[in-house]
This record gives C-alpha cells, sequence and structure tokens, in this order.
C-alpha cells in the first residue's frame, strides 16, 4: 500500500466516521443522561432523511436556491427531536424510569417498529434521493481522485463543531451544568432544587434531534428507503459500545476506528468490510468491559 | 424420468379427472410480491400493475367469464410469515404466482410442487431452480439469470468491442454473487483478453459507497458492471456520478430500467442498461400498439411513475395463467379445466403481454427476448431514455435443456457470437 | 428490580393446583390441533418452535440478565443441521437435532465464557456484538452460507424413512411438542434444584454466592449453556419446519423479538414463554395477513399497551385470575 492510497482510504473514512458519530453522539448523550439505550435511535434517523428530502424537494419546486437545502436541514432535524422526540419520553420513557433496563429497552424496542411503519406510509416504498446540498457544494480533486466537499470537508467539520459544541454546552453553560448535576445523582440533584424531569425532556430531544440531524446530513449522499434505520441502530451501538456507554469524546475516538477500519479493509480485504465495526468492538470490550474511555462502574450489590 | 413417471401417472388419472369440472364462482390467485422492505420498489408498482390488469381483465368477461380475485402476500414479513401465508393463500386458490425474490423461490417453488398447486415464479432470476430439480407444477414465465446476462454481454461486446478493463460491484448476495459468476465466465469465453480489475461485494443496503468509488477511481477500469437494483442502484450510480466516476468509465446496469425515473438526471448519456427482459415503457416494437399504450397511459395516472420490469413481469405472468386456462379449454372443449388439463395447458405454453412472445420450455424455463440500450438524456423525460437499443432472441441466451448454465457457457467459443441475432433501434 | 414474578413454577405445590390442570389441558388441546384444527398446525409448530428459544432467553432473565443476541445460538444450530443434510443428503431427523444442538452447546460455552464477566447492558450488547460477528460472515461467506438467500435444509429422514411433506410436518409438531413437554418441565425442575436456585441467586444477590466461596461466572455459565441449547433445540426445529435457513435467524431484530415474546408472557415464567410465543405468532402472522402494511405498527402498540399497562406479562394477568397474585413478592 502506498502513500497516495493510505490517504485516499483516511479521506473516506474520516468522512464516514463522521457521519456515524453524529448519530452515535445523540445515543451516547441520552444514554449518558437517562440511562436509556434508545433502539428508536435509528427511526429518528431515517425519519429525519426523509424530512429532509421532502422538504428539500418541496422548496426547490416552488423555486428557492439550492443552497437552502442546508437549513432545511437544521429545521427538520429540529422538527424530528420536537414532535417526535419530545412525545417519547414524554408519554413513555417518563413512566418507566423506575422499570427495569430490560422493559425500558423493550419501550423504545416498540417505538422503532411503529416508527418503522409509520415511515412506510408517510414516505411510502420507493426510495427518495435528493443531493441538491451535496451538488451545491462541489467537488475537489486530491491525487487524481475525485471527493465531494460535502463529504471530505463539510461533514468533519460539523461533527467537530458539535463535539467541540455539546463539550462547552455541557460544561460551561447553566443548563448543561443541571444536566451533569443530574446525571451524577438524579436524587441529589432533585433536592437541591433542579427538575429532573425537564432535564430529561430536554436532553432527549437533544439526543432526537442529533439523530435527526444525522439523517439529514446523509441524506444528500444515500438513497433514503425503508430499513435504513435499522441499518444504522447497530452500527452506532457498536460505536457507543467501543467507546464506553455515555462518553461523547470515546464515541468520536471509536467512529474513527471503526470508519478509518472499514475503509483500509476495503482496500486491502473487501470482504470483510462489513465484519469491521462488530470485531472492533468484541476486541475492545474483551479487553475493556466498559468500552475505551468507560470507567467501570460500580456493582449493584 | 421423474417427468416420464409423472406423466403417467397423469394418463392413469385420467378417466378419473375426465368429468367436466364445474366453472367456479371466481378464479382465485396467490400472489407473493415485497409490500415491505428494499424489494418493494418492484414488489409495490408490480402490485398496482396487476390490479389495474386484472380490474380491466374482469371488466372484459374474465377467463371464460369467471372473474380474477388476486390475494397478494408480503415476501417481506419474512420467512415464517410468508410460508405460512403462502399455505394459507394456497389452500383456496387455484394458481400462485411467487416471487420476486430468488431465495423465496427456491423455498416455496419445492412447496408447490409438494402442496400440487400450480405456481408461475413470475420474477425470481435464478437460474438453479429448474436446473437442479424438475417440477410439474412449477412454471417460469420469464427469463432468468443466464439470459438476462449473457445478453448483457452480447450488448458491451458489440457496442463497445474494445474495451480492456472491468471491475465489479454487486451486492452481496445470491444475485450479485450468480450473475458475476455467469457474467464473468462469458466475458472469459467470448473475449478473453479482458482483465478483471477489481472486485466488490459491498453489503445488501449499503449506505454509502465512497471508499469502493476512491479505489474505482484510483484503478479506472474501461467499463464497471453492476447487478445492484433498487435503492442500492441509485446510491450506487449517484454517488459515482457525483464524483465523476462516470465520465471516462462506461457502467453496465442490468437492472437500470427500474430506475430510471428515479435516477433522473445523475444517469447521463452513455451507459448500459438493461431491463431483464424486453421491457420499456417505450419498447420500440411495441409503443405503436394501442393496448400497451392505454396500459402505459393508465399506469402512470395510478402511480404517478412509469412502469418498470416487475409490472411487465406480472402481466406476463397474468397473461400466460389466461392462456393456460383458455388453451385449456378451448383444447378439452370444457367449461372449466381440471388441473391436470391446466398442467397439460401450460406445457410449451406461447403467451404474449406487452413484449415480444414468450413460450415456455419442456423444462418449464419462459424464453423471452432481452432488451438492452444505451443511456441518453434527449430532453424529452426527466430522466434518461434509450438509445441504440438491441433485442435479442431469447432461445440463444439459455442453456440447452437439462444443462447446467456454468457449463454451458464455458463450453462456448468465440463462434457462438457468430450466430447470434437481434433487431437494432435507434431509439 | 420490580419484575414482577411472584408466582415462580418452582414453588408451585407439586399435587393437583389448577396451574397444573390447566397446563396438562393445554397440552391436550395442542395435541389434538392437527386433528381439529389442521390449518392451525404449521403456526402452532412454528410458534412452539420459538417459544423453545424464548425459553432460553428466559432462563437468562431469571439471573436478571437480558441478552440482545440470542437467536445467535438459534442460527447457530439451524445452520449446524444445514449444513449436516448438505453433507449428508437424507440425514436422520435425531442427528439433524443432535448436531444443532450440539453446535448451539459449544458455542454456547465459548461465547459463554468471555459474556459471563459482564452484566447488565454490557452482557446485552457483547451478545448483540457476537450475533451480530456471526451474521456477517453468513452474509459475506457466500461460497459457503448461501449468503443473504441462505441454504437449503433439505427434509431429513425419520429414523431411516424418508417422509412426504404432510407426514413428515406431523412428526416435526409432534417432535416440537415433546421438546417443549420435556423442555419445560426439564428447566422448571432445574431452575428449582440447588444450581438453578443459585443460578437466580445472580439476581437478587451475587455478592452472597461470592460469600459462599462460589464463582459467579461458574454459575451463570451453566444456565448461559443451557439456554444455548434450548435457543439451538428452537433454531434446529424452524429450519427444519422452513426448510430453508437464512441469516435473518441471526439478525438483531430477532433476539429482540425473543425478549419481546418473554417479556410478553411473563419475564421470567417457563410457561409463559410459550404462551406468549403463540400469541406473538397469532397476532404476527393474523396482521401480516389482515393488515399487510402495519403490522409491525401493530405489534408495537401490543408490546407498548403489555409493558405499560400488565408489566407481569400474559401470565401476569393470568395469575391474577386465578387468584394466585401475592403481594410482596416483588423483588428489590
Amino acid at each position: 500500500m502506498n502513500l497516495t492510497i493510505f490517504l485516499l482510504a483516511l479521506f473516506d473514512g474520516i468522512s464516514y466516521a463522521a457521519l456515524i458519530f453524529i448519530v452515535a453522539l445523540g445515543l451516547t448523550l441520552i444514554f449518558g443522561v437517562m440511562r436509556i439505550l434508545n433502539v428508536a435511535h435509528g427511526s429518528l434517523y431515517a425519519i429525519g432523511a426523509y424530512a429532509t428530502a421532502s422538504l428539500t424537494a418541496w422548496f426547490l419546486a416552488l423555486g428557492f436556491a439550492p443552497i437552502l437545502a442546508f437549513p432545511l436541514m437544521i429545521v427538520s432535524a429540529v422538527l424530528v427531536g420536537v414532535l417526535l422526540g419530545g412525545p417519547i419520553e414524554w408519554l413513555l420513557l417518563r413512566r418507566i424510569y423506575n422499570k427495569p433496563e430490560v422493559l425500558q429497552l423493550l419501550v423504545t424496542f416498540a417505538v422503532f417498529m411503529i416508527l418503522e411503519d409509520v415511515q412506510r406510509l408517510v414516505w411510502g416504498t420507493q426510495p427518495y434521493f435528493q443531493a441538491s446540498a451535496l451538488q451545491a457544494l462541489g467537488n475537489v480533486t486530491v491525487f487524481g481522485v475525485t471527493y465531494t466537499v460535502y463529504q471530505l470537508i463539510l461533514l468533519p467539520v460539523v461533527a467537530l463543531v458539535l463535539l467541540l459544541g455539546l463539550r462547552i454546552f455541557l460544561r460551561h453553560t447553566i443548563i448543561g451544568k443541571l444536566i451533569l448535576a443530574t446525571t451524577e445523582d438524579r436524587e441529589a440533584a432533585q433536592s437541591i432544587g433542579i427538575d429532573a424531569d425537564k432535564v430529561f425532556l430536554f436532553t432527549f430531544i437533544v439526543g432526537a434531534i442529533l439523530a435527526g440531524l444525522g439523517g439529514a446530513l446523509a441524506s444528500p449522499t444515500t438513497s433514503i428507503l425503508p430499513g435504513m434505520g435499522a441499518n444504522m441502530i447497530v452500527l452506532s451501538f457498536a460505536v457507543i459500545a467501543t467507546a464506553g456507554l455515555g462518553q461523547i469524546e470515546g464515541a468520536a475516538v471509536a467512529a474513527l476506528m471503526i470508519g478509518l477500519g472499514r475503509s483500509y479493509a476495503v482496500y486491502l480485504w473487501p470482504e470483510v468490510a462489513v465484519l469491521v465495526p462488530y470485531l472492533i468492538m468484541v476486541l475492545v470490550l474483551l479487553m475493556r468491559p466498559e468500552g475505551l474511555f468507560g470507567s467501570p462502574g460500580t456493582r449493584k450489590i | 424420468m421423474k417427468r416420464f413417471l409423472a406423466t403417467t401417472a397423469l394418463c392413469a388419472m385420467l378417466p378419473l379427472s375426465a368429468f367436466a369440472q364445474d366453472k367456479p364462482f371466481e378464479l382465485q390467485v396467490g400472489m407473493t410480491t415485497f409490500l415491505t422492505g428494499p424489494a418493494s420498489v418492484f414488489g409495490v408498482p408490480a402490485r398496482e400493475g396487476m390490479e389495474i390488469l386484472v380490474r380491466k381483465l374482469n371488466e372484459d368477461g374474465g377467463i371464460n367469464g369467471v372473474p380474477v380475485r388476486v390475494t397478494y402476500i408480503d415476501e417481506g414479513a419474512g420467512a415464517e410469515a410468508l410460508t405460512s401465508e403462502f399455505r394459507r393463500v394456497a389452500a383456496e386458490a387455484e394458481v400462485m404466482m411467487a416471487s420476486i425474490s430468488s431465495g423465496n423461490c427456491q423455498t416455496l417453488a419445492p412447496l408447490a410442487e409438494d402442496l400440487q398447486v400450480p405456481n408461475l415464479m413470475w420474477d425470481c432470476g435464478t437460474q438453479r431452480i429448474f436446473e437442479e430439480a424438475d417440477y410439474d407444477y412449477v412454471f417460469r414465465t420469464q427469463a432468468n439469470a443466464t439470459a438476462e446476462m449473457m445478453a448483457t454481454v452480447l450488448y458491451l461486446l458489440e457496442t463497445k468491442p474494445d474495451f480492456q478493463t472491468i471491475a465489479v460491484v454487486n451486492q452481496d448476495y445470491a444475485w450479485g454473487r450468480d450473475s458475476w459468476d455467469i457474467f464473468s465466465n462469458a466475458l472469459r469465453v467470448l473475449k478473453p483478453d479482458v482483465e478483471i480489475v477489481g472486485e466488490f461485494f459491498p453489503a445488501f443496503g449499503a449506505p454509502d459507497y465512497s471508499a469502493e468509488i476512491s479505489r474505482l477511481q484510483a484503478l479506472s477500469p474501461d467499463v464497471i458492471l453492476s447487478t445492484s437494483w433498487g435503492g442500492d442502484l441509485d446510491t450506487f450510480v449517484q454517488q459515482a456520478f457525483q464524483r465523476g466516476l462516470m465520465n471516462n468509465t462506461t457502467f453496465v446496469l442490468p437492472l437500470a430500467e427500474s430506475s430510471l425515473e428515479r435516477l433522473g438526471s445523475s444517469l447521463p448519456a452513455g451507459h448500459i442498461v438493461g431491463a431483464r427482459g424486453d421491457h420499456y415503457f417505450l419498447h420500440p416494437e411495441q409503443r405503436d400498439d394501442e393496448d400497451f399504450q392505454a396500459f402505459i397511459t393508465e399506469f402512470r395516472e395510478t402511480t404517478g411513475s412509469i412502469p418498470i420490469y416487475s409490472v411487465f413481469h406480472a402481466a406476463q405472468a397474468l397473461e400466460a395463467m389466461k392462456s393456460a386456462y383458455e388453451k385449456a379449454i378451448d383444447e378439452n372443449d370444457v367449461e372449466w379445466p381440471t388441473e391436470e388439463q391446466l398442467l397439460a395447458a401450460f406445457e410449451e405454453l406461447e403467451f404474449q403481454a406487452f413484449g415480444r412472445p414468450i413460450t415456455l420450455r419442456e423444462d418449464n424455463q419462459g424464453v423471452e427476448a432481452q432488451l438492452l440500450g444505451t443511456s441518453v438524456q434527449a430532453g424529452e423525460y426527466p430522466f434518461a431514455t434509450l438509445e441504440d437499443i438491441r433485442i435479442y432472441d431469447g432461445a440463444q441466451l439459455l442453456p440447452p435443456v437439462g444443462e447446467n448454465s456454468l457449463d454451458w457457457i464455458k463450453g462456448l467459443d468465440a463462434s457462438y457470437l457468430e450466430n447470434i441475432e437481434s433487431d437494432s433501434f435507434e431509439n | 428490580m420490580s419484575l414482577r414474578e411472584t408466582w415462580t413454577e418452582m414453588s408451585a405445590s407439586p399435587g393437583l393446583s389448577p396451574r397444573t390442570i390447566l397446563t396438562a389441558l393445554a397440552v391436550l388441546a395442542l395435541v389434538a390441533v392437527p386433528l381439529l384444527a389442521p390449518q392451525l398446525q404449521l403456526l402452532i409448530n412454528l410458534a412452539l418452535a420459538k417459544g423453545l428459544a424464548v425459553l432460553g432467553v428466559t432462563v437468562i432473565l431469571r439471573a436478571g440478565q437480558v441478552s440482545f443476541g440470542h437467536a445467535l445460538f438459534f442460527g447457530i444450530s439451524a445452520y449446524a443441521g444445514a449444513f449436516l443434510v448438505t453433507a449428508m443428503p437424507g440425514a436422520d431427523l435425531v442427528l439433524v437435532l443432535l448436531a444443532g444442538a450440539l453446535g448451539a452447546a459449544l458455542s454456547g460455552v465459548l461465547v459463554g465464557l468471555f459474556v459471563v464477566r459482564y452484566r447488565g447492558i454490557f452482557f446485552g450488547m457483547l451478545n448483540l456484538a457476537f450475533s451480530m460477528i456471526f451474521w456477517s460472515i453468513l452474509e459475506k461467506f457466500y461460497h459457503y452460507t448461501g449468503g443473504a438467500d441462505g441454504i437449503r435444509l433439505t427434509r431429513p429422514s425419520v429414523l431411516g424413512q424418508q417422509l412426504g411433506r404432510s407426514e413428515f410436518e406431523l412428526v416435526l409438531f409432534y417432535l416440537a411438542l415433546a421438546l417443549v413437554v420435556g423442555c419445560g418441565w426439564f428447566t422448571l425442575r432445574w431452575l428449582a434444584s440447588p444450581a438453578g436456585q443459585l443460578f437466580q441467586t445472580l439476581k437478587t444477590n451475587e455478592t452472597r454466592l461470592e460469600y459462599l466461596g462460589l464463582s459467579p461466572r461458574r454459575v451463570l455459565l451453566s444456565g448461559y449453556v443451557l439456554s444455548a441449547v434450548l435457543c439451538g433445540l428452537g433454531g434446529s426445529l424452524m429450519g427444519m419446519t422452513q426448510g430453508v435457513v437464512t441469516p435473518e435467524y441471526v439478525w438483531w431484530v430477532r433476539s429482540a423479538e425473543m425478549v419481546f415474546i418473554a417479556v410478553l408472557g411473563g419475564a421470567g415464567s417457563v410457561r409463559g414463554a410459550f404462551i406468549g410465543a403463540l400469541i406473538y405468532e397469532m397476532v404476527r402472522i393474523y396482521a401480516s395477513a389482515f393488515a399487510a402494511d402495519i403490522w409491525q405498527l401493530l405489534l408495537g402498540v401490543f408490546l407498548l399497551i403489555i409493558i405499560l399497562f400488565a408489566p407481569g406479562g400474559i401470565m401476569g394477568i393470568f395469575d391474577r385470575l386465578i387468584g394466585r397474585h401475592r403481594d410482596g413478592g416483588t423483588r428489590a
């Protein structure tokens, strides 16, 4: 493998990692704060993609410029977070925080099943493709290979901004500190007057917005079709389990490992490319059960 | 031998079944199709086409006065639900039509044989079924992967004779692997100097081909083959188009007819498009036909899309069933045929839907013409249409009855090309 | 933990309690299915096969653990059977079943050795990872596994005799029923045995095990292998009933479905596993037949209703009906 190929695979790996990181970020945030592994996260991702494609197509048909696709991505993501994430937490999850883990997981699994069919009822079964955002940014050529600016530059930049932004938000704003306090000790937080219900609702909506944003950002690069959420959810599970559940920076490293692993596999041994995320996850968990960056939790006695 | 025994058994039963069958109140048909899952890009339009055609058939008096009613079974609901449903419906239905997925055909064909219900394999491509076993109750009303891939190789060799290198990007499942086996073997005997520079089998439903496309750009082959379909094909072509891979490389896309409308302007001119048969909404030999035009218009008005090959395959299955019933009624001079009479009518049946006439061979395999063309953005539609269309007669694309496809292909040589017949059309 | 399992079978009195009588009646009703309701035979056969796998998940639930990858053993066993029949056409039914159980047991030991070190969500995720690796292998190594289309499991012979489809299905139905009764009985006995009691201590108080000088990992491993074999038997039966095995047997949604059924029946209940499987399969088949576009949605709503309004599952409702509900049975 020469240097050129090494770099080419690096670019592909980074852009792929950026996308799965954005989705995994919402999942790990929700788990970190609420201790709930949200299986429906994949559906929110898919709906974010569908919503973006539909809104963009609609506005383009009205004669707006393709560049409008970018604000529409944010609009779609917020819509997903507020219209779906909010009610899911408020109507369902709130009722099961004191129930066993397995029931919490199954509630989100049930939501996943429902949303999979809702998607099909709303958007049908034909694949959607809406690439105007990607075309608006054009291409760059590196070592004779053409990349889209969208994938090579925009996606990694967005991922980096989200990573830093979330970190600053959690550590340096009042709401962020309230969230961290609730995460640390819910009862103590409530005793000093923090409304834990509101914190949970807010966190879940933010997590859902990130899922929707992941879908929105993926939408110009791929066909949007039924089943895309089910694939994404296992991949982002692999990312956050490798990183350590609830680890935000760790998720970035794990996403990079999985993204790069996959793109190098395409050059070296294409047949194992699909295996890479799960192999990395198992190897890491076998050596460090709490994930790369997780701290060993205290065992319940 | 098995067939012979079965025929003897049938003859022995004839005196029993010679009594006239009463006309049923309606002809019940079960059809498996994808209503959910990625392959619903074929299944849902096929169901819509079927509904239009059945409505029309019933308005015209059905089959000898008997109306047809089709029950649809979802292939996407998983294997257990599919087989249970197939059996439930087959208990009532006189004819079954299964299925789209080759995997499901391999499950349901033996099941239909055991349940002794006539089954028309209406869309699945695998050539294995009739090459691995004999069937009395199962018929295929279209071609198979062998004919489809042979026609693709021929079109490629005729229109782009000088290419030196080829790479493949197929979906990682039976169709992707089998079609490449057939294609690559045929290429090796018919144009031995071609070098295969890359073989990629990304996962079924993969959302991203960036790494594959980068690698393909570095390899820059003359030709890239992809037998992918549905969302996977759309994603691959779009990503390849966006990154300029389609400028210097000819894409060979044997299933792209079903993606033309969705791909819109992302499928530039000069790439080879196939249709798993002679299926095209502007079929050069059929487009002036009134029935053809009426169907295309009604389908477009009902669904908002052009009919794709799976719709035409559904039409063929319905037409084959109708022709078999009418042939059986006619030959036996009865009001309604018995099952034996119906099965006998399917043997060597000839029928025609919205393409050239199709015949069923001795091994129950359909002989169907194949149409390929080159994409062009002519401006008449907001998506690519075809030019330099060639239609290949189906019989020359299949191995002789009883012969295995791969063995037959490996035994071919360049002289095979000399006897190939095709008709060319400008668009 | 407030998982309600107030009515654990092990404490049921050995006499003719209403539960024992009802169980016997239910088995009798199942025996009569091929005679009285042949159109239901296949569906019930599939449900019983699935119920065996759910029983495996149920065993693990008794130790307070949830596996999101038990479809692994379901699939390994089914594929073991399919490979066997491919290599030895006409192999015997008993051999197929044994090969499946053996494959499941071996892989259960291997995977178990790793996963018994973990608890809670990590246990669930690691199981998921193993099953997804196996799934990718099945999809990827097409030339051996048939890829996404899977491989055919042609009808095995039965004690040396080659049967037609309907006779074979009858044999399979009664075999499934016999396995359900046998495995159900064995699992109840095992859970009531000292080994089983220790196993369930993992849920209530793992440290106590250590004070007893026992290795919690070894205790968990024993139950894990049992659960793998149960899943394996279910997978073998399913494969033989379907005549084809596909990677979908191992896909994560199937693992989740098993947990779903276990909770539906009444998490931790042996009988509930089968009742849950029967009801689930009925709802699923009829939903996909009569509401083909929204069967998943209906199942999801059904699941939500059960969790939110009847967390004890069907067995919980049932117990309340026959008045065996005891207060204070919830464990912390």
